[in-house]
């Protein structure tokens, strides 16, 4: 994992910097769902200590789902391959706007947890459960979140979404999920 | 609380008529049995009209033997004669039934108001009585003392101690995957019967393993939303919780003095191995390394840990010296081997093996290098020996549930145990028990 991290700090410097112009493009151009408070564009450079930035109402919905600056609720599970605990590229950016929220809601917390599908024992899939939930970890450290808003939880294999005994079932099980507190 | 039915299917040309229906379980189909099983007659006990409630013993027992795979045991229907007693019992009649072994008995109330069971085993060709034995038990004990017939039975025939008397563990997950989730340890009879439960939560449990005198378990539990490590009596009320460090708590195994446990923590940020001293608490770490370390298990003489690790870039199965930290790997056939244990000989070893993409259960000679594959099923995990290292327990999928199955240790002989409800999971075998 760790040998991974210097590629991640990489490509998300770079989605970081994408993001936060196109972010602020959006804000410029589309019309807000809801009078709130002006975003504030997140730092251009992933800080080693993030500034204190107050927190925004829009982050959230009512039913209390991060959401993007559309108002629409964020993913909040990604998927693994078989045995496999490296992020997907295309969870990157999802996974960069939680980091963002935690950022600037610093009094929220995420549970990650981690898990796998039903193949091979189940003390193993545990450890790679447990191997998937750090790898949304270590990206979330690296995009600037404290440690103290991260908690880890591995399932393995013991909580599938699909209890099916199947590929396709396999493939929606090997999974981590970002809860948040 | 379930019941575990015992389905054995019986493939065998000479046996495939026979099929058993004892107490409460459904038919029996035995999947495989030894070639040339030994015949063996057991006679309906003559028991006291009161004790007709209770199931009957010569079928507890013929279905114990049966289910070992070494034994053939003659339906009742087919007998000649119901001896109960040496005067009654004529060899002519169960040589011509080409039984080798009988066995009769009787039941009966005394004073006490416990039960008093004789029981008398022969040698058929030899025409001489081999074992005499009585036994006065609580009513409540009946089936043990059944089991402990059929032990002494197959242990005096085989010279190998018989194992029926023992308990299994397990897991049972009832709507697994759903908010409506219900997990339970269960302990049953060694043939699943009289099943009750241990522990039940909305949260999952795993890796059940016994203490090796049969008093205590210890199993992982995620009760307080994270995973923990707790030990509790299998009578009695104590239960403590003995790890619920950040991260992994889990895979907790006895040592075989049963002063300490070996476990998997990843407090400090990878899964590595630790064993707890019982008495202290003190933790001593064991492995080292980046990549997963799991799965610890102990060798018979308590020196050696056995255990998983993807150090090599797959899971394979590794060996470490306790008193020197010497490594060795042991596993090198296929990219998937985990979960191991060793024989009660210090020479073979247990572990799940994936071939073409299937995981099946496997044994190997450590001195010849040699893997056989047990099991034909998919998905087959957690191997769990029997305390006499003649058979084991482990885990499968039948038609999309989890059910436990047994299987010989040389492969020959295969049974299961579907339950009615539910899956079932995570396996173990209990040691010997003492009274």
């Amino acid at each position: 994992m760790q040998m991974h991290q210097p590629r991640f700090t990489t490509l998300m410097s770079l989605l970081l910097a994408g993001l936060v112009l196109s972010g602020c493009a959006s804000t410029s151009t589309e019309p807000v769902p809801e009078p709130a408070p002006l975003e504030q564009p997140a730092p251009v450079e992933p800080a080693p200590e993030p500034e204190p930035v107050e927190p925004v109402q829009s982050d959230f919905d009512s039913a209390g789902n991060a959401i993007d600056e559309d108002g629409r609720p964020l993913s909040r599970t990604f998927y693994f391959g078989y045995d496999q605990a490296v992020l997907a590229p295309s969870d990157l950016s999802a996974l960069e706007l939680h980091a963002q929220i935690l950022r600037r809601n610093a009094d929220r917390n995420i549970v990650i947890e981690g898990h796998g599908d039903e193949r091979g024992t189940r003390e193993y899939n545990l450890a790679l459960g447990e191997r998937r939930a750090e790898s949304v970890r270590s990206f979330m450290l690296s995009a600037g979140v404290s440690s103290g808003q991260i908690e880890t939880v591995s399932y393995g294999e013991e909580q599938p979404a699909d209890p099916g005994h199947n590929e396709a079932a396999w493939e929606r099980n090997r999974r981590a999920v970002l809860n948040y507190r | 609380m379930q019941k575990i039915h015992i389905v054995f299917v019986m493939l065998l040309s000479g046996l495939s008529s026979l099929a058993w229906g004892v107490g409460s379980l459904d038919t029996i189909i035995i999947d495989r049995g030894v070639d040339e099983p030994i015949r063996i007659a057991v006679v309906p006990f003559k028991t006291d009209p009161s004790l007709s409630g209770e199931a009957a013993m010569a079928d507890v027992i013929g279905f114990d033997l049966a289910r070992s795979g070494q034994f053939d045991a003659l339906a009742s229907e087919n007998m000649l004669s119901y001896p109960n007693n040496r005067q009654m019992v004529f060899f002519r009649d169960w040589r011509i039934l080409k039984a080798t072994y009988l066995v009769i008995g009787n039941a009966r109330i005394v004073a006490s108001g416990e039960v008093a069971v004789n029981f008398e085993l022969y040698d058929v060709p030899g025409e001489r009585l081999m074992l005499s034995r009585r036994y006065t038990v609580s009513r409540s004990q009946w089936r043990d003392v059944a089991h402990k017939i059929s032990d002494a039975v197959y242990t005096e025939i085989t010279g190998v101690r018989g194992a029926f008397s023992t308990k299994i563990m397990y897991v049972l997950a009832q709507n697994a995957g759903s908010p409506q989730a219900v997990f339970s340890l269960e302990i049953a009879d060694s043939d699943g019967e009289r099943s009750r439960t241990l522990f039940s939560s909305r949260e999952p449990i795993l890796s059940a393993n016994w203490s090796p005198d049969g008093k205590r378990v210890v199993y992982v539990t995620f009760e307080t939303g994270r995973p923990s490590i707790v030990i509790q009596d299998v009578e009695g009320s104590y239960r403590e919780r003995l790890t619920n460090f950040r991260g992994l708590n889990s895979a907790p195994v006895f040592s075989p003095d049963g002063q300490s446990l070996a476990m998997v923590l990843s407090k400090d940020g990878d899964p590595e191995i630790f064993i707890m001293d019982l008495q202290t608490r003190a933790l001593r770490q064991i492995t080292r390394h980046h990549g997963i370390d799991t799965e610890p298990s102990w060798t018979p003489d308590g020196k050696h840990l056995i255990f998983t690790s993807d150090r090599g870039g797959r899971p394979q199965i590794y060996q470490v010296e306790l008193a020197t930290n010497y490594l060795e790997r042991l596993t090198f056939t296929g990219s998937y081997n985990a979960r191991g244990q060793m024989l009660p000989d210090g020479r073979h070893l247990v572990f799940v093996h994936r071939a073409e993409g299937v995981f099946h259960i496997a044994w190997q000679d450590l001195e010849r290098d040699n893997l056989q594959i047990l099991t034909q099923t998919s998905l087959d995990e957690s191997p769990s020996l029997a305390p006499n290292g003649t058979m084991l327990i482990y885990a499968t999928q039948d038609q999309g549930r989890g059910i436990l199955a047994v299987v010989s240790i040389d492969g020959s002989v295969k049974y299961r145990l579907p339950s009615s409800s539910g899956d079932v999971r995570e396996p173990a075998w209990s040691p010997f028990l003492e009274d």
